[in-house]
């Protein structure tokens, strides 16, 4: 298991070697630069600014200084943010992130979960209808409908929770961003396990298992550990994206994570930014994957690790 | 029972003292690049800066000229010389005395190229600074002198009538030298940071908030009135609003344009629309034939219906605009508006027909134009509406449209376009301000690649006349060929947008759109 982690880590390298070196250099396609403002720059105060970052060098050395940085963990100083360094933009927005991110997952998991098991026990009828119904709607209006809607009648009709602001991560201030990033993920997963379920249930294990006469919530925990398999391979790349932030939600909720460094960054042409965000949630769907298959090993006894 | 009364004591205490302490949450648009004067260049930098800071001058709360650390000022006859007089109580926050050489310091740093200063061209009129800022002359040469330490002398390179507001602008605050040069890199971080205005700084979370919280070392701290602020990037202006309609902003400076209709029925004087220092425009690509004839710019500028574009897309936030310099402007009068200003829109339809006809083109032989603009609904909508306005003229429209930095960076580095959306925010209410983006030497902003002779030699004289009535005369002169030529069809004014919630006192509507929070205070 260990040998299968670290050779999958070690494997991860040349990987992370790709992305960036594609992400660096396909960033510099794109017309204009970090000082290409909507009021232009003196020819003369361009320079002064390319040559204090170091811009006004060929592009194959800065390619490898910014290799030699990322070797130390060093992802250089944000061009538009000049006050902070990537390292530091990155560190104190990627907590906000994870916190977010991680709250909205467990709970969709645990709610999804639930859900599609009923919706799987009661398979047409009234009680699955309305769980895919409610499904189905998590799953067709975007986030940057439900969110308004949510802040609309708990913030203003109700005035029971804050409309935005993260109040330095207060509970109050996170329970509608959580909430709004967690409804698709819901829908996704109810929907799922509802499929799985419904496939195990019939399988021959679980019916011998039924004719036995064994209690129903044995049986159940028996058929859910096959039929999450699907569900874990979803999870993966899916908390690798709710982890590395939501430019929608945060945006909306003005919440300060590094969702929102990903697109600005990109339309400022903020090129270290983005490639710190790049390689940051690189970095995570990596490292999700493997957890992923790890969980798999766990859960299916066929599947061995190699 | 009597642990009860203590604790409801104890309760009544904290709330008391909480309540003494007034709070004033503001919206702001957005992040702001950096808090180093220096390096600035957004409007949302310098709302927050013109809290911290005091320069010589400063914002009124109208958005006139007031005094600041300089309590007076002189200016030599030639308007060359401007001798400055500080005030001796004004104080960083760390108690040290506000002195000449600190000003001194400042101007040198931010002209330094080594500083790589974004905004530095706005402190050219001062004599030897554009010399330095381009590295062919010594910080020595620069005209800004101490001669003692309450004064501070600077010397121009030309009269300048707008000098004073220039020193208004976020580029003229001083910085604390001795904290610059301890720590360049982090002295715009809290618990570093030493300034000299109202406020200090005292948290940065990026794209959550930045607090300030009132500078006891200022020298009028006692008739500021509001203790604490926090600034919020509110870059998504419906959330924003949502965040004012629950009391949790008392105000935003910007509002959802695609609501207003919304905003004014509920909002009522707490949304506020006040004329701004700026100009919505279209530059027309004078370079390339057939837009090298004024003819077919004029009949392209005069069947545009400026005022539907004004009142049915942008909600009434703009104003139609037929002139490149907004009225109400200072040293100025009113601008040399178009010719057809007043006359019908069919009267305009025909004799732009007219024009058309004379240029070689018709039904059978129709204009094709490719509009410009950076991507956004209300651009979007403008370029739609105004290609349907050129339908009579038989014009074949198609839209183009990229990100904000695509855009400029094609309309700057002298791409292939036919029209282009551009707008203009003046960095000071002087009509030069406007004019000068048509000059030909002017290759950052004279998108239109306009060249001119005749115009370009009114806005030298401008520039060498210190009478202001003769000036402006020159200025409009120049306006009068603008609006003959139509390099740029100006579309619009801007018009700010605010909403400030009726427990907000002090906040006064100016054309220049700046609210220093010391004059303000938060009611219940």
């Amino acid at each position: 298991m260990i040998r299968f982690i670290l050779k999958r880590l070690t494997s991860a390298i040349p990987t992370l070697f790709v992305i960036v070196t594609v992400a660096f250099f396909l960033m510099r396609l794109a017309p204009g630069g970090p000082f290409s403002l909507e009021r232009p720059l003196p020819p003369q105060i361009l320079a002064n600014l390319m040559a204090h970052y170091k811009l006004d060098q060929p592009l194959w050395a800065q390619y490898l200084d910014y290799l030699k940085g990322l070797m130390t963990g060093d992802l250089g100083p944000s061009y538009v943010y000049r006050d902070f360094t990537v390292d530091e933009l990155l560190l104190q927005g990627l907590p906000v992130s994870i916190q977010l991110g991680l709250s909205a997952l467990v709970l969709a998991t645990l709610i999804g979960c639930a859900l599609g098991t009923i919706a799987a026990l009661r398979q047409n009828r009234p009680a699955d209808y309305s769980v895919m119904a409610v499904a189905l709607i998590g799953i067709t209006i975007p986030n940057f409908v439900m969110a308004p809607v949510l802040t609309l009648l708990f913030a203003i009709h109700l005035g029971w929770l804050p409309a935005g602001g993260w109040g330095e991560g207060a509970l109050v201030n996170k329970i509608l961003p959580v909430f709004a990033l967690a409804l698709p993920q819901i829908a996704v997963i109810a929907r799922l396990t509802r499929g799985s379920m419904i496939e195990v249930m019939r399988s021959n294990h679980i019916r011998t298992a039924r004719a036995y006469g064994l209690p129903a919530h044995v049986v159940v925990g028996r058929a859910l550990r096959g039929a999450l398999l699907p569900v874990i391979s979803y999870l993966g790349p899916a908390a690798a994206a709710l982890l590395t932030g939501s430019v929608v939600i945060e945006s909306i909720f003005g919440v300060p994570g590094i969702g929102r460094h990903f697109v600005q960054g990109a339309l400022n042409r903020d090129y270290t930014l983005v490639m710190g965000t790049v390689v940051t949630v690189a970095v995570f769907v990596v490292l999700f994957n493997l957890i992923v298959d790890v969980l798999y090993a766990w859960l299916d006894p066929k599947v061995r690790l190699e | 029972m009597r642990h009860l009364a203590l604790a409801a004591a104890i309760l009544l205490g904290s709330t008391a003292l909480a309540g003494a302490e007034t709070v004033y949450h503001r919206g702001n648009t957005a992040e702001p690049e950096t808090l180093d004067q220096h390096l600035t260049s957004t409007i949302y930098e310098s709302n927050i800066l013109r809290d911290l800071y005091e320069g010589l001058v400063i914002d009124g709360a109208d958005g006139s000229v007031q005094p600041g650390v300089a309590e007076s000022w002189a200016m030599s006859d030639d308007g060359l010389v401007y001798t400055f007089t500080l005030r001796n109580d004004a104080k960083w926050s760390n108690g040290d005395p506000v002195t000449a050489s600190d000003f001194v310091f400042s101007y040198r740093r931010i002209l330094d190229p080594a500083t790589g200063a974004k905004y530095a061209d706005v402190l050219y009129p001062i004599d030897g600074a554009e010399a330095y800022n381009k590295g062919e002359a010594d910080a020595e040469t620069l005209g800004v002198r101490a001669p003692d330490d309450l004064t501070v002398e600077i010397t121009l390179a030309n009269a300048t009538p707008y000098f004073l507001q220039l020193l208004t602008h976020q580029t003229s605050l001083p910085v604390h030298p001795a904290t610059v040069e301890a720590d360049p890199e982090n002295f715009t971080k809290p618990g570093t940071m030493v300034s000299n205005g109202p406020y200090a700084l005292s948290e940065w979370v990026p794209n959550a908030h930045i607090k300030a919280e009132k500078n006891a070392n200022f020298h009028d701290a006692d008739s500021v009135a509001i203790d604490t602020v926090y600034y919020y990037p509110t870059e998504d202006r419906a959330a924003a609003l949502r965040r004012f309609e629950a009391g949790e902003l008392d105000s935003n400076n910007d509002g959802p344009v695609e609501q207003m209709t919304y905003m004014s029925e509920r909002l009522g004087d707490q949304l506020r629309i006040a004329p701004y220092l700026g100009t919505y425009y279209y530059a027309i690509n004078t370079s390339k034939p057939p837009f090298d004839d004024a003819r077919v710019r004029k009949a392209l500028s005069m069947v545009i219906d400026r005022e539907f574009l004004a009142s049915e897309i942008w909600g009434d936030t703009m104003v139609a605009g037929y002139s490149l310099v907004p009225p109400g402007i200072d040293n100025y009068g009113e601008p040399a508006y178009a010719d057809y200003k007043d006359m019908s829109l069919l009267d305009r339809e025909d004799s732009a027909l007219e024009m058309m006809k004379d240029a070689g083109f018709g039904p059978d032989n129709p204009l094709e134009v490719d509009i410009r603009f950076n991507t956004s609904e209300n651009h979007q909508k403008t370029a739609t509406a105004i290609a349907d306005m050129w339908k009579p003229l038989g014009v074949e429209t198609t839209l183009t449209n990229s990100d904000t930095k695509t855009h400029y960076a094609i309309l700057r580095d002298r791409g292939d376009f036919d029209v282009a959306r551009a707008g203009w925010i003046g960095d000071y209410s002087d009509p030069q301000n406007f004019l000068f983006l048509l000059e030909s030497e002017n290759e950052g902003f004279n998108y239109a690649r306009y060249e001119n002779m005749e115009y370009d030699n009114l806005m030298k004289r401008a520039a060498a006349t210190n009478d202001l009535d003769e000036r402006a005369g020159i200025l409009f002169q120049a306006e009068e060929i603008f609006s003959r030529d139509q390099p740029y069809i100006p579309l619009m004014y801007y018009g700010s947008i605010s909403l400030v919630s009726d427990r907000l006192q002090g906040w006064e509507d100016n054309l220049r759109n700046v609210h220093p929070t010391r004059f303000m205070s938060v009611g219940e």
